[in-house]
């Protein structure tokens, strides 16, 4: 019988396969960020282990970083500790390390890519839940903890149950004005957050073979959202281009063995899923959450649900809470939400793609009359793209605030934050109660939706904008 | 790892599904680069509320917690697991965990327990009704055990034995080195590398 695009990455990666015991797993790339990296060091002191494989190592700073006034020195004193403990942990151990200032910082799951390391058929993990992220090149990643943070810096493998696998096929083409941040969150809608628990996600067929590279990582990313620990998507052209001439890319020969090795990377057809979910891409249109988890999203045409219509009694009281939460009835059309804030950004919509839809929104147009919005590119590298194309001026000229990389608003470990009741339209990836600030109230969105709510002062999709944006340069 | 055999003791029943991570500890307690002292931001939120049932003068000193479904979803963050640790729970009973949570738990000693949400609400009227009832989890035997409830728990064999000897899983694996070192000898040349060495 065939196997699985998961299976194939899984097999190929087994360093011990016992009955009774979970396969050990080799790991082929292991990234590091500041928060969940200090006690696994300490770990590998108290026992005297080093770190087994520093050329599958690498890590950089993003979770609590400033994204304004980054030359001088961090105001927190404890997010100044976190950082220079990475510092020192790294200079010790011999990692390499891309801190706030160096051209390679950013978001740990912009980075891995943009550098070319993250590649098909590889193991990818991280002390981060949105390693998730890398499945869009056919790797197969996922998020640990910090116990297992350390057990792969001192033994490079992880023991681990074989996952089970699930196919969710996007059948169709996406409608115009519809994305992948869209798609995903009405997938988390349609299978719920526990939905994907225990299972590797392979997102298939003609709407996902359509996508960037960028927006495939929007969806694999927000797979942990859906309860999977892993989201993959086959690897093919669109992969190989955006990777070829990459840093960390194969070069000449080794390149060739390597494409030649990923076009293996294809679930085969007579491969049989443990579980499969079809979704009609043709009729989505674009997605947002009234919530406090992922999968409490709703078309952007529709209202406020009722907890009444909800059958089972803890999803009826989960939409209770929410809405006490929220400050929302039941009801109230999606549209007719003001929003205080808007943030563009995170390892879900902070690459160049979503800089650019954004811009191309806001180009011409003005943020609303007190409505505050961040924009956060997801590395020092996105950054400097945006500057070269010019989308920086746009996002200052039409109000916003053009911010340095870092996870920023995503999380609110760094100072941009929500105050207690504030309200945003956030590209980020959850919802949860005080996710971006205590009391703060979030809104799931893509960057088109964030723009055109950023321009109107609600929640509203591009197609709402009746204006004539002003002509450039004015 | 501290071993887990066998616990009894008071519970707090938890009528929550989604309790992601973030509310279990929120993130600027992860700023802390050590194990311990995150008691204080167990369910932060929830606890400025004084009726937050972690509150209620008779849960003091309970130490296992019976939640709703979804437990421990979202964020990787280990930190959730020692600030249920260092608040003093010493097993998590809920339909359903989320993966890494999961994870995280049993690798530190917290076990979390899989039950019927039939059982857990029937914990939950239990503990309710009577604050002083005591839940026992017994993993010697798989077993949940209180007035009137007596339930069956599954957990992988060796997650099991590791659990009950309180057994490290690095040095487990590091028993495995020639296996390491044979599947590293034959990676191909073309896979990735952070550094040249």
């Amino acid at each position: 019988m065939g196997r699985t695009l998961a299976e194939k990455v899984w097999d190929d990666h087994v360093v011990r396969r016992a009955e009774g015991e979970p396969d050990l797993l080799y790991i082929d790339l292991h990234l590091l960020h500041e928060v969940t990296s200090p006690q696994a060091f300490d770990g590998l002191r108290k026992s005297g282990r080093k770190v087994r494989r520093l050329d599958l190592t690498i890590a950089t700073e993003d979770h609590n970083t400033p994204t304004l006034d980054i030359d001088k020195p961090i105001a927190d004193p404890v997010s100044r500790a976190q950082l220079e403990t990475l510092r020192k942990n790294c200079a010790e151990f011999g990692v390499r390390l891309h801190p706030l200032g160096d051209v390679e910082q950013g978001v740990v799951h912009v980075v891995g890519p943009q550098l070319g390391l993250t590649q098909p058929g590889t193991t990818v993990v991280c002390g981060d839940s949105h390693t998730s992220t890398h499945g869009a090149f056919g790797a197969l990643a996922f998020g640990i903890g910090t116990s297992q943070v350390e057990h792969v810096l001192a033994t490079q493998t992880l023991p681990m149950a074989r996952p089970k696998t699930m196919a969710i096929t996007v059948e169709g083409e996406l409608p115009e004005g519809v994305t992948a941040k869209d798609l995903i969150l009405a997938i988390i809608a349609r299978i719920g957050t526990g939905g994907g628990q225990g299972y590797v996600l392979e997102y298939r067929g003609p709407a996902i073979e359509k996508l960037s590279m960028e927006a495939r990582m929007t969806i694999c990313n927000m797979s942990i959202e859906a309860g999977a620990r892993a989201g993959m998507i086959a690897p093919d052209e669109t992969t190989f281009e955006y990777l070829k001439g990459r840093p960390h890319a194969p070069e000449g020969a080794d390149w060739d063995a390597a494409v030649a090795y990923w076009r293996t990377l294809r679930t085969d057809d007579d491969a049989v899923f443990d579980a499969e979910v079809v979704i009609d891409a043709t009729e989505l249109s674009p997605f947002v959450t009234w919530g406090t988890n992922p999968g409490q999203g709703a078309p952007l045409s529709a209202s406020v649900p009722d907890p009444a219509s909800y059958e089972d009694a803890s999803e009826r009281l989960a939409a209770e809470k929410a809405l006490e939460y929220m400050g929302l009835a039941a009801g109230q059309p999606l549209r007719s939400i003001n929003v205080d804030t808007v943030f563009v950004g995170s390892c879900t919509n902070g690459r160049i793609e979503d800089l650019r839809a954004a811009a191309g929104i806001l180009r011409g147009r003005k943020v609303a009359d007190g409505v505050r919005m961040l924009v956060v590119p997801g590395s020092a590298r996105v950054g400097l793209q945006a500057v070269s194309e010019g989308l920086d001026v746009v996002f200052k000229e039409a109000g916003a605030e053009w911010r340095h990389a870092g996870c920023s608003m995503c999380l609110g470990m760094n100072p941009d934050q929500l105050a207690p009741g504030e309200r945003s339209a956030s590209t980020s990836n959850r919802n949860f109660e005080g996710r971006q600030g205590k009391g703060g109230r979030t809104h799931l969105v893509s960057p088109q939706v964030a723009a055109a709510t950023a321009v109107l002062g609600h929640l509203a999709s591009p197609a709402d904008l009746t204006d004539a944006p002003a002509p450039a340069g004015v | 790892m501290e071993a887990f055999t066998t616990h009894t003791g008071r519970a707090v029943p938890l009528r929550r599904s989604n309790v992601d991570t973030d509310q279990i500890i929120p993130a600027h307690w992860l700023k802390k680069v050590t194990r311990d002292g995150f008691e204080d931001g167990l369910f932060e939120a929830w606890r400025k509320d004084p009726e937050f049932v972690l509150n209620r003068p008779e849960r003091q000193g309970a130490t296992v917690l019976v939640a709703g479904p979804d437990f421990g979803t979202g964020s990787s963050r280990e930190h959730a697991v020692w600030a249920l640790q260092n608040y003093g729970f010493k097993a998590v009973i809920s339909s359903r965990f989320a993966d890494i949570f999961r994870g995280n738990s049993l690798k530190n000693g917290l076990l979390t327990v899989v039950l019927d949400q039939k059982i857990v609400d029937a914990l939950w009227e239990l503990t309710e009704a009577d604050p002083t009832a005591e839940v026992t989890v017994d993993l010697q035997a798989r077993e949940v055990r209180a007035a009137g409830i007596t339930a069956s728990f599954e957990l992988d064999e060796n997650s099991r034995w590791r659990l009950l000897n309180g057994l490290d899983d690095i040095s487990i694996t590091l028993r495995n080195e020639a296996d390491i070192a044979a599947y590293e000898a034959g990676r191909p040349a073309y896979k990735p590398r952070t550094l040249q060495v």
